[in-house]
């Protein structure tokens, strides 16, 4: 969660042998848009939120190494959601629009997709609204904490649900600020936000609702991931990326409920898990340092 | 917004025991026409509160609803047309919510509702 300083040619090591958005994502680590731009233009640049149609202001979150690697985590992830046809998406935590335009872009010849989209932060839902606007999507953009006043009519009904949540860890008093502070401050472990989401979205996700979060090795995804699946959720790190300053992963969870969505995620876990990141959670978080911590702390 | 989301939207305040449906102070409503899609209709009409609906596009100036409806009404493709331009195209632009309990105002500017709420209402 930190801007980029120097934008990587990492481009230029991407033939035309890696063109499924997966490998892709895997190889780069800057934004998706700009990179896609270079890469193939006519066919892509319609898929995801093109960086210089993203409205800013100087007190919302501009999009950031975490925005790119949740967008390519949904990349990696649009055959599925694509067959999977969501009714309602939401998003919380929108700030400049770049996340739920692309995923209205990604899943566009999806006919018949409901798109809202929440933030705390005033200029958040305006900008967020120009993104989309320039973009030619639409989604119900809300100011409001989190999902207040959706979460009673909307309980059990929201098929996708994303959220880049502010995740750095920081002193409490910190989280919750006016403006931009707002953007990346997460309190202890940068867990106060993520805390407050997870019963959120356990309310709003319908029974084949699926959930992507980044979330970053501070916070303990291990913890998130058991503390889930005590509530009854499968998951899988769908991206997995380490810049200079941290290292990110993004999570997809999903009610473990044995119908027939979630043997289509195992299919699709077993099918991909000779790759490089489809590892499940657990065994790839198994070798990560705070193990021993996590351990402990249960 | 559209009557959609205003469907799903109820009062946050602390302690409101009936905030649906959130009334509407209308200032701008704009048209915007999209493709209907018969099947995301049919899929919406259980979760949909029909007399919020109703309600909520009479404030916004349409009053082609039916004020009861059923599901058998979903084979009807003027039903459907209905329902889809309440439901999608209608938007509130500018003008306000309101509270059912407590009258209280969300504003609505640019098409976004502000739920924010003041400190003493958490
Ligand atoms: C890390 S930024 C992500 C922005 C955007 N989704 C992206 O990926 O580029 C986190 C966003 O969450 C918003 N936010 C923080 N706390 C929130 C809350 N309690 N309810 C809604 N949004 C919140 C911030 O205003 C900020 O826009």
């Amino acid at each position: 969660m930190v801007k980029p300083s120097l934008f990587l040619w990492g481009v230029a090591e991407i033939t035309a042998a890696s063109r499924s958005p997966l490998s892709l994502s895997l190889i780069s680590h800057r934004a998706p848009s700009e990179r896609l731009l270079f890469w193939a233009p006519s066919k892509m640049s319609c898929r995801i939120a093109q960086i210089h149609k993203v409205s800013s202001h100087s007190e919302v979150y501009e999009p950031c190494d975490d925005s790119f690697a949740l967008v390519d985590a949904l990349l990696a992830d649009r055959t599925n959601l694509l067959e999977h046809k969501p009714t309602l998406c939401l998003e919380l935590g929108c700030g400049s629009g770049y996340v739920i335009t692309s995923l209205a872009l990604m899943l566009g010849e999806l006919p018949g997709v409901h798109y809202i989209a929440t933030d705390v932060n005033l200029h958040a839902v305006r900008v967020t609204r120009e993104t989309l606007q320039a973009h030619n999507v639409h989604a119900d953009v809300i100011a409001t904490d989190l999902a207040s006043g959706l979460d009673s009519r909307l309980a059990g009904l929201v098929d996708v649900i994303v959220v880049n949540p502010p995740y750095v860890p920081t002193p409490d008093d910190e989280v919750g600020q006016e403006g931009i502070t707002s953007a990346w401050a997460g309190g202890v472990d940068g867990r106060a936000v993520i805390d407050r989401i997870l019963p959120v979205v356990d309310k709003l996700l319908s029974d084949r609702g699926w959930f992507y979060m980044v979330t970053l090795t501070s916070n303990n995804p291990l913890q998130i991931c058991r503390q889930m699946k005590a509530g009854g959720y499968a998951s899988r790190i769908v991206v997995q990326r380490s810049t200079e300053e941290e290292s990110l992963h993004i999570i997809k969870f999903w009610r473990d409920s044995g119908d027939p969505m979630c043997k289509k995620e195992t299919a699709t876990l077993k099918k991909t898990s000779s790759g490089k990141v489809m590892d499940s959670v657990l065994s790839q978080i198994h070798r990560l340092p705070f193990w021993k911590k996590v351990e402990s702390n249960d | 917004m559209r009557l959609l989301t205003h469907n799903m939207l109820s009062s946050n305040i602390k302690g409101v025991i009936n905030g649906f449906p959130l009334g509407i102070v209308v200032e701008k409503v704009i048209e915007k026409p999209v493709e209907m899609n018969p099947d995301f209709l049919k899929n919406m009409f259980a979760k949909i509160e029909w007399k919020a609906l109703v309600d909520a596009s009479r404030s916004m100036g349409y009053t082609e609803l039916p004020e009861q409806a059923d599901s058998s009404m979903l084979d009807s493709v003027d039903f459907l047309q209905r329902f889809h331009h309440a439901l999608l195209e209608l938007h509130l632009e500018e003008g306000a919510l309101v509270c059912p309990e407590t009258g209280r105002k969300f504003p609505v500017n640019k098409g976004i509702p502000n739920m924010l709420l003041h400190e003493d209402e958490v």
